[in-house]
């Protein structure tokens, strides 16, 4: 007070222009300001004393009851909000320079589904809506929708028990399987423009069902989970067959671990067995004319993936490189009808005979972030067409020993984790007699919530 | 097939009557866990001081590993929102879901600084919540210990005596460490520093330091040469004493700006194992302190 009065005395004697009333005033407002500061300052030291003094106050009301627990600070926003599942939107676009061919396929393979189809030039090869949120404290739920020109495809729908324990959990609905690798990742969690041809040879995209899935994680320090599913299996090499019970099963394993704090790794075996009927592809037949066929039969799938990354320390944000391959091999076994098309000049005569096939095939990747935002790649990718028997059919479609090959390059350059470009080029021999260069130049954004990715 | 079914049944009980597991997200709440559990807990560590725990994989080790836990400790306010989720999702571990005891959120108990006004990508990665490196403060680590032990207890009554006795113990000491550290923080008020990451905002507000830059231009976005010399020229016009950056982050940028400022840049341990000798928390403040102190001088 003393020292303040001095202040004041200084004021008056510095500035003598001022006339007694302003002093007086400012000296009363200078009063009025300290007993109020004075009064704040006290009681913002009570709340700290209490604070300091009791700690675990906070806490102890918070832990009483689990709601407490859940709610965030009350600074959060609206409460309607909350409730909101997460949202989030990937937008993907593209710039295509590719060769004029007019039946893409895969030489030796049935052509699977979608997935075949290249758009030239620029196009928006995907937006896809994610909503997910826990249900109830007993599922959380999950939808992933495409979005096409005049069309919604449900990608996935499922719900999954949360609260099941000791490692497992139950999933139903529509969703990716968990075979492979690659299978369960959607295309803008892909490390290349395109998908790999041996996943384009199997499944066009990625096998999805409509089904349930059990799924049990070991209580080990080597993690190992165990896996089954069963579906609808409508899907390619499948098709929908209007029946009860499943149309196809699905067994996986992983195990995956660190060796040491730099590498980690992922290794698995998956098995898929399905049932098709009538399923429809169209193939080029000896004399080169569209022709139909119609397989009923059996389709097994052995898959082997194994996947390894490695950061310096673990530490990824500045170096990494991440190395993944996957092996397959199809048996298909069964009866196959080649539709007459011999009025358009073919030479299928509609006989139906046994169909027997045993293909295999692969790719192997490597992904290198030599700094920070800006990672290249390089993918290999060859499939054997392995030994095909038309039976009777031989004499009208055509069996090749060609091994379909491709080799793609990408280089791309993330500004942030919710944004990516990259460049791709590709020396794509999918086609016998067929050596096309690709260019692709991509952009793949997510806006909203922040999306966890899988290893 | 038979024998293994064997072995793991016979294992499986045995698992579930020794010491509780618990998970720690980052090396500074596994410090923490051990300080309070002791032997009455066996603590597994998710991430090192030389790893950024914004950007983690879900690695399959860390899925088996929350497999197994009895307890998940972690920072929360989004710092783990990368990986975490992925690793409770695929665990199939129910008890520690969000909002089940076995679930630990350390930002809960503390007030937390730097809440963002707008919550938008365009501002960089801003976490909703408020900053979430909470441990560069020992005030907040008591605050967070108080809640782990009373959730300790909770979770494991039948060492709920040791827990309260440890944490006694600990706290006791940490009070006297934090008024010694303190005392000797004395010479640091109001020194300028320049941060590299909102790393630490809440050591600064400790120790009356003054942040006068930060080198990236939003948080989690590197800074271009051009955006550095920028603050390079602020700094010439509001001077600070040194650059601080995180023992994981990379010292490209700060060394940089160091060079160019004629001032030190002072990588500081962050958490438990950041720094050699950093290897409790008591030692992570000591480590910390001298550092600053030292390039201070």
């Amino acid at each position: 007070m003393y020292r303040l009065t001095l202040l004041m005395a200084a004021l008056a004697a510095a500035f003598p222009a001022y006339a007694d009333p302003d002093l007086d005033a400012l000296r009363a407002e200078l009063k009025e300001m300290k007993s109020s500061y004075e009064a704040r300052i006290q009681s913002l030291e009570k709340r700290l004393q209490q604070a300091e003094t009791e700690p675990a106050n906070p806490p102890a009301s918070a832990t009483a009851s689990p709601a407490a627990v859940v709610e965030p600070g009350p600074q959060q926003e609206n409460a309607s909000n909350r409730f909101n599942p997460d949202i989030s939107l990937i937008l993907q676009g593209r710039y295509a320079e590719l060769d004029d061919i007019e039946h893409r396929h895969i030489s030796g393979f049935f052509p699977a589904g979608h997935g075949d189809a290249a758009t030239r030039g620029f196009s928006v090869d995907g937006t896809e809506l994610i909503l997910s949120a826990s249900i109830d404290p007993y599922f959380r739920g999950q939808t992933i929708l495409a979005l096409v020109d005049e069309e919604v495809e449900i990608e996935e729908a499922w719900v999954q028990t949360t609260s099941l324990g000791h490692g497992v959990s139950l999933k139903g609905g529509r969703f990716r399987s968990s075979l492979g690798y690659q299978n369960e990742k959607h295309p803008h969690a892909w490390d290349f423009a395109d998908g790999s041809l041996m996943y384009r040879a199997l499944f066009g995209e990625g096998y999805g069902n409509d089904g349930l899935q059990l799924k049990w994680v070991a209580p080990t320090d080597l993690f190992m989970e165990l896996g089954a599913e069963a579906g609808r299996g409508a899907n390619f090499p499948g098709t929908d067959r209007n029946k009860n019970g499943a149309g196809s099963t699905v067994l996986f394993g992983h195990l995956g671990g660190d060796v040491g704090v730099s590498h980690s790794w992922r290794a698995g075996l998956s098995y898929l067995q399905t049932r098709a009927s009538d399923r429809n592809s169209e193939l080029d037949d000896l004399n080169d004319v569209a022709a139909e066929t119609l397989f009923s039969g059996g389709s097994k799938t052995w898959i082997a993936d194994f996947v390894w990354k490695w950061a310096p320390n673990g530490n990824a944000t500045e170096q990494n490189f991440k190395f993944a391959t996957e092996y397959f091999s199809r048996k298909e076994d069964g009866d196959l009808l080649c539709v007459d098309n011999t009025a358009g000049g073919g030479t299928c005569t509609g006989v139906t005979d046994r169909y027997k096939a045993t293909q295999s095939g692969f790719y192997a990747q490597g992904v290198y972030q030599f700094m920070p935002r800006w990672r290249t790649g390089y993918r290999y990718d060859r499939l054997d067409s392995g030994s095909v028997d038309f039976g009777l059919n031989n004499a009208s479609l055509p069996v090749t020993d060609y091994a379909p090959t491709r080799h793609s390059l990408m280089l791309d350059f993330s500004p942030s984790e919710f944004s990516r470009f990259r460049l791709q080029v590709s020396q794509d021999k999918s086609m016998q007699s067929v050596s096309e260069n690709q260019w692709f130049v991509q952009y793949i954004h997510s806006l909203g919530s922040h999306g966890a990715h899988s290893f | 097939m038979k024998q293994f079914i064997t072995a793991v049944l016979l294992w499986l009980p045995l698992s579930a009557y020794a010491a509780l597991n618990v998970f720690a997200c980052e090396p500074e709440w596994a410090a923490l866990a051990r300080e309070i559990g002791g032997d009455a807990v066996k603590v597994y560590t998710a991430t090192t001081a030389m790893q950024d725990p914004h950007r983690i994989e879900a690695r399959p080790s860390l899925i088996a590993q929350t497999r197994r836990a009895g307890l998940v400790v972690c920072t929360g306010a989004e710092l783990e929102v990368g990986w975490l989720p992925l690793l409770l999702r695929e665990s199939g571990n129910a008890a520690v879901q969000p909002g089940r005891s076995g679930y630990f959120e350390a930002t809960r108990y503390v007030t937390l600084l730097d809440k963002p006004a707008i919550v938008d990508r365009s501002q960089g990665d801003v976490h909703a919540a408020g900053n979430p490196h909470i441990q560069t403060d020992p005030r907040n680590l008591a605050r967070v210990g108080a809640a782990l032990t009373q959730r300790l207890t909770e979770i494991d009554p039948a060492h709920a005596a040791a827990y309260q006795t440890r944490w006694k113990a600990f706290s006791a000491r940490w009070e006297i460490a934090i008024a010694r550290w303190q005392q000797q923080a004395a010479p640091l008020k109001g020194v300028p520093v320049a941060v590299q990451h909102k790393s630490f905002t809440y050591l600064i507000n400790w120790l009356g330091l003054r942040e006068v830059a930060t080198l990236e231009p939003k948080p989690g976005v590197e800074p271009s040469v051009g955006y550095l010399a920028e603050v390079a020229a602020r700094l010439k016009t509001s001077p600070a004493k040194m650059v601080l950056r995180a023992a994981y982050q990379s010292p490209r940028a700060s060394e940089w700006l160091a060079q160019r400022a004629g001032i030190p840049a002072v990588a500081l341990p962050f958490t438990v194992g950041g720094a050699p000798g950093a290897d409790d928390l008591f030692d992570l403040f000591d480590v910390t302190l001298a550092d600053l102190l030292k390039a201070a001088k």
